[in-house]
């Protein structure tokens, strides 16, 4: 862990340290919500994903979805958390129309996720560990639309009841560049571990940001909260923008008073929520309708076998086992499916080379980076809808470890793959693209190359090195490109030095 | 411990139920005598006593995760005061 | 006949339908011209006759089947706290008037799938808070029994419509809720009698949630017997409601047996209030009597806290009303008072404020009171607290005993208005009752006497945790020596 200057905000009056605490409301991925069977998923009719629990009809009663709290204790377990065996359901009283009931069931004294930690993986290959405060199970509210009449707002139910997971972390970040790299870590590890989509554009993942600033090393300034932030790039802009709000306060002499802000996604600024700002007062207290959430060692360990390998340890793996670059380990473990193609195509390629997987692993790194990133890039394609499979690259690229194809060849290949569809092998035998490594076919070429050129011949002997690589293009050229450039390299050297 | 005028107007308002300005002193006065009553729980030394939040001395059932309700709009929006074009309608709200 | 057919008992009816002696259209048809007369006592808030006609038609095709279910046949009050398809359901509220549910409630429906004809829907105190039924937002029900100067007096809360009707003969029986002793309270005051089960054994899925930690559904019915072939009905497991229990249900039937032999009938000196009437100490003597002459055994108990019951309940159940009633707000359901160009908070305290009583709002305001910043440990948690020591004393009291015999109420059923202006007074209605209710345990009361007004007196059985039976055989020994044989004059019927 390299050092760098820490990030400071500077006022009229000197530098000033911005202090940031997330908290995190993820979407869980279930069927059905976390109290009621109505379906979760995004997009329907208004009110059609809605049970009679979800509209809080007279007499309608809770029942916890099992799979709610297995997603939870595995996010507790991912994140090397406290995973609490005992846990319990409180009520949070308030009134607002997307609240049927009145009340939130959430966690309040007693969460399922006690503290854990995340490693934040910063510019130049830093890390910084980050707490985690606690994880607990809660009902995402309904949803209200105010733009569709003039004296009416519209309640939409269908997310009312859905299960969210609250984390909360600490107040360990320093910098918008440390938040930022928070929540994509954050969301990586949900969307490797199944737990939550991280779509945060449809409010899957959404940020309550906590700022305050302090001289650097003094004890807490006071905080404001900026709710419902649904951005990465957001989070760094309300950051960056709010600190500065506050520093220029305190500058002029005046004091931050704790509040709700919201953040200006168009105009870039925070503003005060005066709306919500009325004295809240949420009366928790535990539900009755429920009993405390219970299991055991066994439930504990049954989440934990059904994780996958996580980020961190498969970049850990990647670099000091398969020996790729810090570079290519980060980029391919940064999304799960990204890690999932490069596995299963190294997997086929050390089959068909017939190789232990550390020797093949670099070149099929490079080739899924560069290569088949670019043509994604291009296309607009997630890894996802890569129309290369992972087995078609290991083709391609095994036909390049056994001397097939040259680098320049396999470019060509590629595609031809791409636009066609077609294996590497098919194309290659399809289009007489094979690389010629026949040494009497080349050195018939070399010898009609040197002939034709003798002037560079002898200029090249007189000592203009440079020359070489003339030769070499001369040679590819008249071979159009099929030469194996190890081959055409030895026996120009041969012929002219020789 | 007893409520005065200010209090009753918060609780009201914490419980959004409006309360015309002659409620405000009997609610008042019928508050605080129940509140002077039930004081005599303080007589009583609870330390180290749980609380007691339920009566049933099992554990909590979960649900399988399957979706085996909802696509009843019909059904919840029978009995709405007002409702447009699937949504229940409430007074503007302005953010 | 058709009177006839009214007085006779549950158990009775089933015989005689069995029997083809008359069929249910008939039964029906009686007990719906008992409701049209008996109107004044405002029993009812919604009758339902033609629903009721075509569920005799179903029972008595099915008992011509032979495949009738346990309550063919047998014409039931609902109490309007359950929930019911197609009918209106107010829990006596203005502020759900209109509401018709598209769901029936776990109780209700058990009732219905055993072959049960329902009559209407009972009224009730708002939201069952209320010792008199003297808060419903539909009216006051009178008690079938009146003073000794013909006086009106109150049926008891706050399922008061329930035990009017069952006491007046205008149903065989009915459905209640007993929150802090809502069953057991009318049943004494109208000279029926009722059961509140072990919390978990009813479920609670579509019934209007007063205290969710307290409430249970319950019968009243003429006998205990009736009460046990209801309960039966009533109770099982509920996956829909996560503190249903999920045990068996016995029958209770059986436990009928009469044989309290070697039984230990515990009796809690802390239940010696100051200024109990004579008539009261004397019935609750008698009751000792009774089953000691029965070959029970009485053996003093002390419940310590006992005290400290009603207290706590005034928390415990307003903090989680003020709670539960958070979702009447005018939006989904029900009544919607908005104010011209109100916003959307004018409109919820509008709303609430127009469509709750004044004691919904009272306890409301305490509820929210003492769960509100500040306040929660001084008054929430200390009562929960003592809800725990509550429940310990009878955990404690029933090694040295089986079942706990207190009167049911401190007075018999009181003139209207004569408390309605003191809560604390009305509250103390429930001072026998509500310590039951907090550690959730099965209790009735059984008609055992009568005052010198003539007016029923109750006598109260508390058992151990899922004990019905044993509750039930008492309550019936009790009620065999007793030979309670008051019945109202029909003063209703001009
Ligand atoms: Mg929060
Ligand atoms: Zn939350």
């Amino acid at each position: 862990m390299s050092e760098t200057k820490p990030y400071r905000i500077r006022g009229a009056t000197g530098d000033w340290e911005v202090v940031i605490g997330m908290e995190v409301h993820a979407q869980v991925i279930s069927n059905s919500k976390l109290f009621s069977g109505a379906a979760t998923a995004f997009g329907a009719e208004p009110n059609a994903q809605v049970s009679l629990v979800d509209a809080a009809m007279p007499g309608m009663l809770p029942v916890i979805n099992g799979e709610c709290v297995r997603q939870a204790v595995k996010t507790g377990l991912a994140l090397g958390a406290q995973i609490n065996k005992w846990s319990r359901f409180d009520r949070k009283n308030y009134f607002y129309a997307d609240l049927p009931q009145g009340y939130q069931i959430s966690q309040f004294q007693y969460p399922v996720v006690g503290e854990g930690t995340i490693t934040l993986d910063l510019e130049g290959d830093r890390t910084k560990e980050v707490g985690i405060e606690r994880i607990h199970l809660e009902q995402d509210a309904g949803k209200s639309i105010h733009d569709q009449n003039p004296t009416r707002s519209y309640v939409d139910l269908n997310r009312s009841g859905v299960a969210l997971m609250e984390i909360v972390g600490k107040p360990d970040l320093r910098s918008p560049e440390e938040a930022g790299a928070y929540l994509k870590k954050l969301r990586t590890i949900l969307r490797y571990i199944g737990t939550c989509d991280g779509n945060m554009e449809e409010g899957s993942m959404r940020a309550d940001v906590n700022v305050s600033v302090r001289r650097p090393g003094e004890g807490l300034g006071t905080r404001c909260e900026i709710k419902n932030v649904n951005s990465v790039r957001f989070v760094m802009a309300a950051i960056e923008y709010e600190a500065r709000r506050q520093v220029d306060i305190i500058e002029d002499g005046g004091t931050i008073t704790q509040e709700t802000r919201l953040f200006d996604n168009v105009k870039f600024e925070t503003r005060s929520l005066r709306s919500k700002e009325e004295a809240h007062d949420y009366r928790y207290f535990p539900d009755p309708d429920l009993l405390p959430l219970e299991f055991d060692d066994a439930f504990i360990e049954e989440c934990r076998a059904s994780l996958p390998e996580l980020p961190d340890a498969k970049k850990a793996r990647f670099a000091n086992e398969l020996g790729l670059s810090e570079y290519n380990a980060s980029v391919l473990t940064t999304e799960k499916e990204i890690a999932d193609y490069f596995e299963a195509l190294l997997a086929e390629a050390a089959k068909a080379q017939n190789k232990p997987l550390a020797e093949v692993a670099r070149p099929a790194s490079n080739w899924v980076t560069s290569d088949l990133f670019g043509a994604l890039n291009k296309l607009g394609k997630s890894i996802e809808e890569s129309p290369i499979s992972p087995a078609q690259g290991a083709e391609l690229i095994s036909l390049i470890a056994d001397g097939t194809l040259s680098g320049r060849l396999a470019k060509d290949v590629f595609e031809i793959m791409l636009e066609t569809g077609k294996g590497a092998a098919a194309i290659v035998e399809e289009r007489g693209l094979k690389q010629v490594s026949d040494t009497g076919a080349i050195e018939a070429v070399i010898a009609k190359v040197l002939a034709d050129n003798a002037d560079s011949v002898e200029a090249y002997r007189g000592g203009k090195d440079k020359l070489f690589g003339f030769f070499v293009g001369q040679t590819m050229k008249a071979m159009g490109g099929k030469a194996n450039p190890a081959v055409v390299n030895d026996l120009l050297k041969k012929a002219l030095n020789g | 411990m007893a409520v005065d005028e200010k209090t009753v107007r918060r609780i009201a308002h914490l419980a959004r139920i409006k309360l015309d300005d002659a409620d405000v002193e009997p609610m008042m006065k019928e508050l605080n005598g129940i509140l002077n009553w039930v004081e005599q729980l303080s007589e009583v030394n609870t330390d180290g006593v749980e609380p007691m939040t339920s009566v049933v001395a099992q554990k909590m059932r979960w649900r399988e995760d399957v979706v085996s309700d909802g696509n009843i709009q019909e059904d919840v929006l029978k009995n709405a005061p007002e409702a447009q074009f699937g949504f229940y309608a409430v007074p503007k709200v302005i953010e | 006949m058709a009177t006839e057919l009214t007085d006779l008992t549950v158990a009775q009816m089933r015989d005689g339908l069995k029997a083809k002696s008359f069929s249910a259209v008939e039964l029906t048809q009686a007990h719906i011209s008992a409701v049209e007369a008996a109107r004044e006592l405002n029993a009812f808030i919604v009758e339902t006759p033609e629903l009721a006609l075509e569920q005799a038609k179903a029972a008595d095709a099915a008992i011509a089947a032979g495949n009738a279910g346990p309550l063919a046949g047998i014409p039931l009050g609902i109490k309007d706290l359950f929930a019911t398809k197609g009918v209106q359901t107010t829990a006596a509220s203005k502020i759900l008037e209109g509401f018709v549910p598209t769901y029936e409630s776990t109780v209700s429906g058990n009732l219905l799938r055993d072959g049960a004809v329902t009559l209407g829907k009972l009224n009730l105190d708002q939201f069952a808070m209320g010792s008199s039924n003297e808060t419903s937002a539909f009216g006051n029900v009178l008690n079938p029994y009146r003073g000794p100067n013909g006086e009106h007096l109150v049926p008891g809360g706050s399922s008061g419509g329930s035990s009017s009707a069952v006491a007046a003969r205008i149903v065989a029986a009915a459905t209640g809720t007993d929150t802090g002793g809502s069953i057991r309270q009318p049943a004494a005051f109208t000279g029926i009698s009722g059961i509140k089960p072990t919390y978990g054994r009813c479920s609670r899925w579509g019934v209007v949630a007063f205290a969710s930690s307290l409430d249970q559904a319950g019968p009243m019915a003429r006998t205990i017997e009736d009460c046990a072939i209801l309960l039966k009905s009533m109770c099982g497991f509920d996956p829909k409601d996560s503190t249903s229990l999920d045990l068996p249900v016995p029958d209770f039937e059986k436990a009928l047996t009469g044989d309290v032999r070697g039984l230990k009938i515990g009796i809690p000196k802390e239940y010696r209030v100051d200024g109990m009437p004579a008539e009261i100490e004397k019935l609750w003597q008698q009751g000792m009597d009774w089953l000691k002459a029965a070959g029970a055994e009485i053996v003093e108990i002390s419940l310590p806290h006992t005290k400290y019951a009603l207290p706590t309940y005034y928390i415990v159940a307003p903090a989680e009303a003020s709670s539960n009633l958070a979702r009447y707000d005018g939006v989904r359901y029900g009544q919607r008072v908005a104010p011209e160009n109100a916003s959307l908070i004018d409109m919820y305290e509008a709303t609430r404020a127009a469509g709750f009583g004044h004691e919904v709002k009272r306890r409301i305001m305490i509820g929210t009171y003492v769960l509100s910043a500040g306040y929660y440990d001084a008054y929430y948690v200390k009562a929960q607290r003592l809800r725990t020591l509550i429940a310990q004393d009878f955990e404690k009291a029933y090694q040295q005993c089986d079942v706990i015999l207190t009167p049911t109420a401190p007075s018999a059923a009181f003139a209207f208005g004569s408390k309605s202006d003191d809560p604390l007074a009305m509250y103390l209605n429930d001072v026998f009752t509500v310590p039951a209710s907090l550690a959730g345990l099965p209790a009735l009361s059984v008609p055992a006497g009568v005052d010198a007004d003539g007016l029923p007196l109750g006598l109260h059985l508390i058992g151990r945790k899922l004990d019905e039976e044993t509750v039930l055989k008492v309550g019936h020994v009790i009620e065999q020596a007793a030979q309670f044989s008051a019945k109202p004059e029909k003063w209703w019927v001009k």
